[in-house]
């Protein structure tokens, strides 16, 4: 259960297309994320699954049949929305119920999904709370407790945790993957953060003004990007995409090479520039050098030990095996 | 940034509101307590000196005092079921996206800008006018003999007519209540399969809790001093005399201001008790 696929859906609003025509095949089990700008048609997409909005062509099927034109309840996919959407004259335990209650499920097999719902999500202390008595984390649990009762063949979230603090959403992050490899269930997330994508997803869809710019597992579209979107996208901090004269040298258009790729030295190197901002992680360090006459900025990750100061110059070292090179349309080649 | 200093310019300020809205309110609120005590009849030897509670006993035992009593409560009832249902169907419908949103909203609000004697005139003489009235032509189109609104039909006339002055206001408040309704909601309870019926039970109604219980508090303190649309409809004849205008009656036309004062008396001690509930309710539910 909750094999979802797309074939050539398309969404306008009004005379603007959001989505151009698009495919895609999300397998049973999957933990799939959507991720790009703002903007880039992600949510709208997940509404369209979701029943939220209605497709303006194509055909949406969820487990083989073909629900395009199927109210959204009928779907038996679950939401969980980025204001958490509870409803707030509910206590917790009736807004978990509130789905079993539509369904017309007995009073006792409510109370028992409840339980083990609250169990699962460490809810049991708050049933008889009120949503506005609980904090964000919390909340957003709730949220996640009323969708998991309805016992949905996929998941649906939509930027789940953008609401919370720091701290928490990187908690949040890890409990989503638990449920996920606990109840081995379909989940659909929409994300703008990369880090969410990267650390959560079986499967990464980036997309950009409602296209996709690539399907594939995190390590694939970090390894291989497909074109210089993907390749600027992905990673933190962002790969150095430099044109010209050096990009001609690798038989290039472009070429890009990620922070961590680079070593710097106060005394060689074949490039050469002048450190702006060295931000010190701890762990790791990152330099941001001027004056290359690569790109306005590259970014360099290293050691946390190495120390340069601002307006040091130092030397920069590429591992030529793991350059990226692209094409005058940003295309990826070889 | 309260300091000492600030603080008494602030009262300094705030006086002439202050004493202009007390005196406004104290010099009749004495005036009325005074002359509630004395037997002063203008036209027929003035001020006759004090007599107690005479007043208070005499417009209690009065035949025309508990009807009066019963048509205040009918008034408000009808007139806040009436505002209140239609309120929230029309605030749902003009939530709805369409043509001529702007447009469509001012003319709902529109009759609440009409003054209630101007409102009651244009009922009493276009719609409701068993000869040149429009419901008359209405009627006889269908072959049916024209009703006789005011005379037949007469609080039920009074109540429609008040109802259609304080339908725009009831909306008002509640189309604004319907608006900050959180789209997520609806759309998170569409996707956990409540159809439209729930929905708006467990959703839309607890959400528009506060705004109606505001909107029956407001209502509730004008309707009982509603009297422009009594006085130029039907006088107070046929069941329509209210306390407001049985008050009147007995300062205007009975000449008997110390028993008019003390009707007056009773209503504000009634409007306050009222008050008080209302006040009670809605602090609870501003408290959840």
């Amino acid at each position: 259960m909750g094999r979802i696929v797309l074939e050539s859906v398309t969404k306008k609003f009004g005379n603007t297309e959001v989505i151009p025509p698009l495919d895609l095949t999300i397998e049973e089990g999957e933990f799939v994320v959507f991720v790009g700008p703002s903007g880039c048609g992600k949510s709208t997409l997940l509404r369209l699954i979701a029943g939220l909005e209605d497709v303006s062509s194509g055909v949406i099927k969820i487990d083989d049949n073909d629900a395009t034109d199927l109210a959204p309840a009928k779907r038996g996919l679950a939401m969980v929305f980025q204001s958490y959407a509870l409803y707030p004259h509910m206590s917790v335990r009736k807004n978990i119920t509130f789905p079993l209650r539509m369904a017309g499920l007995s009073k006792a097999e409510q109370d028992e999904r409840v339980t083990k719902a609250a169990e699962v999500l460490n809810l049991s202390d708050y049933l008889d709370r009120r949503p506005g008595q609980l904090s964000g984390g919390q909340r957003q649990r709730v949220a996640i407790g009323r969708a998991i009762v309805r016992e949905p063949s996929a998941f649906l979230f939509d930027e789940p945790l953008s609401n919370l603090d720091a701290a928490l959403r990187v908690g949040m992050r890890l409990e989503i993957s638990e449920l996920h490899k606990r109840l081995e269930t379909t989940m659909i997330y929409v994300t703008h953060d990369q880090v969410e994508a990267m650390t959560m997803a079986d499967k990464i869809v980036v997309l950009r003004a409602g296209n996709i710019e690539q399907v594939g597992s995190p390590l694939e579209l970090y390894h291989s990007p497909r074109n210089t979107f993907v390749a600027g996208f992905i990673g933190s901090p962002k790969m150095n995409l430099i044109d010209g004269e050096e990009a001609a040298k690798y038989g290039a258009h472009t070429i890009g090479i990620r922070p961590e790729h680079i070593s710097v030295s106060g005394s060689e190197g074949p490039w050469s520039g002048k450190v702006v901002v060295s931000e010190h992680l701890g762990s790791d360090t990152f330099f941001h050098i001027h004056g290359t006459g690569l790109a306005d900025t590259i970014t360099v990750r290293v050691d946390g030990e190495v120390n340069f100061k601002y307006g040091d110059r130092v030397y920069l070292t590429p591992r030529d095996d793991v350059i990226h090179k692209f094409d005058a349309e940003g295309l990826r080649i070889g | 940034m309260a300091t000492q200093h600030s603080r008494s310019v602030a009262r300094f300020m705030l006086a002439p509101a202050v004493i202009l809205l007390l005196g406004w309110m104290l010099v009749p609120l004495t005036a009325t307590l005074i002359f509630s005590f004395k037997k002063y009849l203008p036209l027929r030897g003035g001020d006759l000196g004090w007599v107690g509670f005479d007043n208070y006993v005499r417009f209690v035992s009065s035949s025309a005092f508990w009807p009066s009593v019963m048509a205040t409560l009918t008034i408000i009832g009808s007139v806040l079921v009436i505002t209140i249902i239609l309120g929230i169907v029309l605030a749902l419908l003009l939530d709805q996206p369409m043509w001529g949103q702007g447009i469509v909203r001012i003319l709902v609000i529109a009759p609440f800008f009409v003054m209630p004697t101007v409102s009651a005139l244009v009922w009493k003489n276009m719609f409701m006018d068993p000869i040149n009235g429009i419901l008359a032509h209405l009627w006889k189109f269908f072959g049916a003999a024209p009703v006789e609104w005011l005379t037949q039909a007469s609080m039920q006339s009074i109540v429609m007519i008040v109802s259609w002055q304080w339908l725009p206001f009831a909306t008002l408040i509640l189309l604004t209540s319907v608006q900050s309704l959180d789209r997520e909601q609806l759309e998170a309870a569409e996707m956990d399969g409540a159809p439209w019926i729930s929905r708006f039970w467990h959703l839309i109604l607890p959400h528009l809790a506060r705004a109606i219980t505001i909107v029956l508090l407001i209502q509730t303190i004008f309707l009982l001093s509603v009297f422009a649309e009594i006085f130029v409809t039907t006088g107070g004849a046929f069941g329509t005399k209210t306390l407001t205008y049985l008050i009147f009656q007995r300062v205007l036309e009975s000449q008997n201001i110390g028993l008019g004062s003390a009707g007056g008396v009773y209503a504000i001690i009634l409007a306050n008790i009222v008050a008080i509930f209302l006040m009670r309710a809605v602090g609870k539910n501003l408290d959840s």
